[in-house]
């Protein structure tokens, strides 16, 4: 039997109706400047941290552990990068914006030799959970650093960078613990609830991720933006281009 | 008084070919597309093709493209369109062969429906289930088979992997068996191999034109390619599956 007839003209635009091409290529103009932004900062600088003040990109401050004095943003920024890239909500975006495949719900697919998720490299998204594990442990530094910003020599000091680092590890919280991944660690992996000896524990957890979940993306694209914003401040103090603003 | 009426793009044709024409009908407070149809069969053209039963978003008989979007025919009001001064096309479901102008073959979605591994309990029913465990899964049992999620879906849309893909609709009904807190099989293979979920690549179409609003990617499809991780894509999960951490294996409910 023939295919519908819909396949002998062009895919129908949905007309009126949406901007269908704005998302996909608002995401590919932010991406690439994130990404273009992130590569500047870790590849071309050896310092993150102003005062009490830790850049994300530089968190833990591995580099200072190992004694490695040059980019060692490099040792660490791997991993935030890792997470979002295998990222299922990042998945969608940059399949849309970047692929096209599709661009949008109902518009032709760009790519031919379409394979999905089923061959490398694209198959390494499968690997999400191992950077959701080692993003954890990011998140808590990043708190550490955040309560580092209100201390400054030896007393409670608190400026702009203050609570923009509060804010940056807020909103990372949110974003790696409302995580598929994670969703799936706490409950997503059990059939029966009522069958385990902590059932009821972990289905209010998996509830609670749950809910989180629905948000997922609203929290990966205001990280994303404060991880930025945060690491810009940080990079015009260093650079004395402007001066913390402190409150008290 | 004067009737006010609008023009309506209806594709007229079948196998061998067709084309889109247009029908005046008169707008009455209120109608669907369906409704619109309905005018026109009325009215102007007694052999207009369509499936459809319920009316009421209920039986998934009367799936069609508006505007190149999967909807349903039922649930689509037509002065959403005429608000915005948009026209209206409507066509037969793109991705599936073509009977005869909006009503397709859809058969090929039942072939899918009979290769999946069926429903395997532990031991007969009556079973004690509890809120907690089948919360999850009655999400899955609203679906109506519209099949709306299937022609949206890329993969089998655009690259026509019919063979390749199960789509969105069988990954819901895999989940929906899979998470069973009585049941005892173990689909994952099957969904890797057999359904090829690694075609999907969580656009979440399926999720944006799903009538019933059930969240096929974020709560079947990830669901099962987190469980498909687990079982061929993490040594750590594969050596700890047996702590209670990760237990996931099936027993008998206790009292809660």
């Amino acid at each position: 039997m023939a295919q519908s007839p819909s396949r002998e003209k062009s895919q129908l635009k949905p007309k009126g109706e949406t901007a269908w091409w704005l998302a996909p290529n608002l995401t590919l103009v932010v991406f690439s400047l994130f990404v273009l932004y992130s590569a500047w900062e870790v590849l071309t600088h050896n310092v993150g941290r102003y005062q009490n003040y830790l850049s994300p990109y530089f968190s833990p401050d591995v580099g200072l552990w190992l004694g490695v004095p040059f980019l060692p943003a490099v040792l660490v920024a791997w991993i935030p990068l890792g997470f979002r890239a295998s990222c299922y909500y990042y998945r969608r975006e940059y399949y849309r914006g970047f692929f096209r495949d599709p661009a949008a719900c109902g518009i032709r697919d760009r790519a031919k030799r379409y394979q999905g998720e089923t061959r490398a490299p694209l198959s390494w998204n499968n690997l999400h959970r191992f950077f959701l594990y080692l993003a954890l442990v990011v998140v808590v530094f990043l708190w550490k650093d955040a309560v580092d910003g209100l201390w400054y020599q030896g007393h409670l000091e608190v400026g702009l960078g203050s609570v923009i680092l509060l804010l940056d590890a807020i909103l990372l919280s949110f974003y790696t613990f409302s995580c598929h991944a994670f969703r799936h660690l706490v409950g997503g992996n059990i059939d029966c609830f009522s069958c385990q000896s902590r059932g009821r524990s972990r289905y209010r957890w998996w509830r609670t991720i749950s809910t989180l979940n629905q948000r997922h993306g609203l929290f990966a694209w205001t990280s994303m933006f404060m991880v930025w914003g945060t690491d810009l401040y940080i990079r015009l103090l260093l650079s004395g281009v402007i001066h913390d603003v402190k409150f008290f | 008084m004067a009737t006010d009426t609008t023009t309506i793009y209806i594709y007229r044709g079948d196998a061998s070919g067709g084309e889109e024409r247009p029908y005046l009908v008169e707008i009455s407070p209120g109608m669907v597309i369906l409704d619109a149809i309905h005018y026109i069969q009325a009215n102007d053209a007694p052999d207009l093709a369509v499936r459809w039963n319920c009316k009421a978003a209920h039986c998934g008989s009367c799936s069609a493209e508006i505007n190149g979007h999967p909807r349903l025919l039922c649930k689509t009001r037509l002065d959403d369109y005429l608000a915005t001064d948009t026209p209206v096309h409507v066509r037969p479901m793109k991705t599936f062969p073509i009977i005869r102008d909006l009503v397709t073959d859809v058969s090929w979605n039942y072939r899918m429906a009979k290769r999946i591994p069926p429903f395997h309990p532990a031991h007969r029913a009556p079973f004690t289930l509890y809120q907690r465990d089948v919360a999850r899964i009655q999400e899955f049992r609203r679906c109506i088979e519209c099949f709306l999620c299937q022609d949206i879906c890329h993969v089998i849309r655009d690259h026509d992997a019919k063979d390749a893909y199960m789509g969105p609709r069988f990954m819901a009904k895999l989940a929906e068996l899979e998470m069973h807190p009585m049941d005892t099989e173990n689909r994952i293979p099957f969904v890797r191999n057999d359904a090829g979920l690694g075609w999907c690549n969580v656009t979440h179409c399926c999720s944006e034109v799903c009538p019933e609003g059930i969240e096929i990617t974020g709560n079947a499809i990830i669901p099962l390619k987190e469980r498909l991780a687990d079982q061929f894509w993490d040594p750590v999960r594969r050596i700890f599956r047996r702590s209670s951490l990760m237990d996931v294996g099936q027993h008998e409910p206790k009292d809660p």
